[in-house]
């Protein structure tokens, strides 16, 4: 796929760091406010995504990203799912909370739910940029 | 620590490791999903023996207590089912080995194959309704993709045409939540049992029933919503068709319908007659319809898919009459045809890798070139069409039983008289590619891995055949109780949430 | 309860948009539509009158909140959507592959 012009990867350039910034405060913030791991992870992926549109890529770029974000997807979905477990074997219940509250309406509080909250960021981040490219770019990726 | 939350989170976590495997070694992924398929069974033969001691397990995510929070309520029934279907995956997934080994991109066949796994098991261990419908989706999205596996032509539009029917499905039970959850503000299985105890059955409730068994009949492929199945059942890899037909549409169709009909809406004969003689109906039209169009199939697998639509009937049927025998018969009949179904599929896997073809007509004369898959073929049929020492006579046996003690004589005859169908569709079979002479007579044996599957089910069946009695007082008889005891599932459900928390 | 059944007509236009249409993208739509309505009844649902949105802030209100639930149904549902669509679209993208159109009247090799 070829890129955009000028402008368009000028402008990419300037904002892809602030989106993947709100990205990770929509992620970090979910347990505070609206928002929260998928909501980020959307936001996330449209950074990459942006990025492939602006600026395009390769058929070996492609094979290579889908490697990483499937490899990504699958972290994403242990580190969820670990995380349950380890409240089943720290505290003999599936899913309950096993590190200290916090107080409330702060930062670091609520227990796990944070950190599920960044479990499901990196998974919906990587799935979804997954989806696009197996869309956008499916005759290459189903190759292999 | 409890083993509740470990039947669908082994499974998951599986499905998530094997694509960081697969980039890693191709034989590694398969070693590890038998290993994973077999500790599965063995923690499902374990869980059956925990159900005889107390008749419900009631598991609390994040120690939420049930209204609040979601349970996993695991009674006779679920275990039955999770036992069934930890045997169909294993047996599956030790068959795959070979089967797959021409596809590119094996893992991901693994991983959707743990995919499903765990969204079958949820469902069948689930007491929450949203939760079972998350589960129901898990386990049919990745049911679509494998149907689509091979991505040849007729594959993909099997595929498309399984999910458009089974989507419309889906939705409909969405909306259905939606509806009840306006009404009785709970999604807890439990919870709403109590309220529609509370109110009675009124109009509400009969529509909200209603959209139930249309999603639940699509799921289950009962005759009028059944075209999607003879396609999509045919077009999987042969281990995915075994799981399809043997388990797949039983937990998502049947073990659904049973377990809200009976537990949740808390209906019976005597309170509910019509319903329970509308699920004769289709069950009825199942067997009639489906029985017709098998026998003018021209293709192995194709013959065997409608097959499947038929023998569901039978299952249908035995829910409908609605006595202790009906029920135990329904239920022994989904063990039955979980392992004689499955056993078909799989020989028709091993037949076509071997012939390469699945023409009714070119396959003459494997019966003497590739034996253990013929006399594994002879098995399960008559398993299916119901011989006495095999476990499918006891199935069909109870089933008769029920309707005679319903007084329902008229059917009893009909459901004998229809299982004629059956011999003569799955004869057609047998006189075409394993009795008749012909040129595929020179082919290969069936490989290693594969007779080692098929035989394992030859086996079980054998076993649960012959020990029929042990498995009545042990398994099918308290999971039978487990459905006939109504409103008591939210009592029970509750109760134990009294003791525990 | 008006605005209830307009999200059942807007279950049954997507319905419709299903069994009708021959494009496979358009059938996809129809998915869409009917997923939107049984999200905007879940939504419709949890409503309350004058309710605020139930977040915990440290501003202390009188108010009552909305019901919970349904919004966080309505994500799982959506998560769920997103998923049977775009394997939906994949499995379209590729039938085209296969069969050069995207006409379901020519998409027909199984029978019987």
């Amino acid at each position: 796929m070829k890129g955009m012009s000028l402008i368009v990867k000028t402008i990419t350039n300037i904002v892809i760091g602030f989106i993947f910034l709100y990205g990770l405060y929509i992620i970090l913030h979910g347990h505070l406010t609206p928002g929260g791991g998928f909501a980020g992870g959307v936001i996330i992926a449209g950074v990459f995504v942006l990025k492939y549109l602006a600026y395009g890529s390769s058929k070996a770029g492609e094979k290579k990203s889908s490697i990483i974000s499937s490899v990504f997807e699958s972290v994403g979905a242990l580190l969820f799912v670990g995380i349950a477990l380890l409240g089943l074997l720290l505290t003999g219940v599936f899913f309950l909370n096993f590190i200290p509250r916090g107080t409330p309406l702060h930062l670091l509080s609520a227990g796990i739910i944070p950190l599920c909250n960044i479990a499901i960021g990196i998974k919906v981040g990587a799935g979804l940029f997954s989806i696009f490219l197996a869309l956008a770019a499916f005759k290459y990726i189903m190759e292999d | 620590m409890s083993i509740i939350p470990l039947y669908f989170t082994i499974p998951l976590i599986t499905a998530f490791i094997i694509p960081l495997l697969g980039k890693i070694s191709k034989s590694l992924v398969w070693i590890v999903t038998t290993i994973v398929s077999f500790a599965l069974f063995i923690l499902a033969l374990y869980g059956v023996t925990l159900t005889q001691e107390t008749s419900m397990i009631v598991y609390k995510m994040g120690n939420w207590p049930p209204p609040l929070g979601i349970v996993m309520a695991f009674d006779s029934f679920s275990a039955l089912m999770v036992l069934v279907i930890s045997i169909i995956v294993f047996t599956g997934c030790f068959f795959s080995l070979r089967y797959i080994a021409h596809y590119t991109g094996q893992w991901k066949f693994y991983t959707l194959y743990m995919l499903i796994t765990a969204g079958m098991m949820g469902i069948a261990i689930t007491g929450d309704l949203f939760n079972m419908f998350v589960f129901l989706e898990i386990a049919a999205i990745s049911s679509y993709c494998l149907v689509a596996f091979g991505v040849d032509a007729e594959e993909l539009e099997a595929s498309f045409k399984y999910m458009v029917m089974g989507e419309i499905g889906g939705l409909t039970f969405l909306l259905a939540i939606a509806l009840l959850y306006a009404r009785t503000s709970t999604l807890n299985l439990a919870d709403i049992s109590n309220t529609i105890q509370g109110n009675g059955m009124n109009s509400f409730f009969w529509m909200i029933l209603g959209m139930l068994l249309f999603a639940f009949s699509i799921k289950a492929a009962l005759v009028p919503f059944h075209t999607w199945l003879p396609d999509a059942h045919p077009a999987a890899p042969a281990p995915v068709s075994s799981l399809l037909s043997g388990i797949f549409i039983k937990v998502l169709g049947i073990y659904t319908t049973a377990r809200i009909v009976y537990n949740i809406f808390g209906l019976t004969r005597a309170n509910a007659p019509t319903f329970f003689n509308l699920l004769i109906g289709l069950g009825l039209l199942s067997i009639a319809w489906a029985g017709l169009t098998a026998l003018k199939q021209k293709d192995y697998k194709r013959l065997l898919g409608y097959s499947t639509v038929s023998q569901i009937g039978y299952i249908m049927i035995g829910f409908g009459i609605g006595n202790y025998y009906g029920v135990a018969g329904a239920v022994f009949y989904i063990l039955a045809h979980a392992l004689g179904k499955g056993l078909l599929f799989l020989t028709s896997g091993a037949v076509v890798h071997r012939a390469g073809t699945r023409e009714l007509d070119k396959l003459a004369g494997l019966g003497e070139s590739m034996s253990t898959t013929a006399w594994s073929f002879r098995f399960g049929a008559l398993s299916l069409i119901g011989l006495p020492p095999l476990v499918g006579f006891f199935a069909k046996l109870f089933i008769v039983l029920g309707a005679i003690k319903a007084g329902l004589l008229w059917l009893a005859i009909i459901a004998i008289g229809l299982s004629v169908l059956t011999l003569a569709y799955l004869l057609k079979i047998e006189n075409n590619v394993f009795m008749k002479k012909g040129k595929m007579a020179g082919l290969k044996k069936a490989p290693f891995t594969m007779r080692i599957a098929m035989v394992f089910l030859v086996i079980v069946m054998l076993l649960t055949g012959l020990g029929f009695q042990t498995l009545m007082n042990f398994i099918v008889g308290p999971a039978a109780h487990a459905l006939l005891r109504g409103f008591e599932y939210a009592q029970l459900v509750f109760g134990s949430f009294a003791l525990n928390f | 309860m008006t605005i209830f059944v307009f999200c059942i007509a807007l279950f049954l236009i997507g319905l419709y948009a299903i069994v009708t249409k021959r494009n496979l993208i358009k059938i996809v739509i129809g998915f869409a539509l009917i997923e939107y309505s049984v999200n905007l009844l879940f939504a419709l649902i949890g409503f309350r009158r004058g309710a605020l949105a139930p977040i915990i802030t440290k501003v202390h209100t009188t108010h009552n909140f909305v019901d919970p639930i349904p919004q966080a149904l309505v994500l799982t549902a959506i998560v769920i959507a997103l998923g049977t669509t775009a394997v939906m679209l994949a499995i379209a993208l590729r039938i085209y592959e296969r069969y050069k159109t995207f006409d379901i009247s020519k998409i027909k090799r199984l029978k019987g």
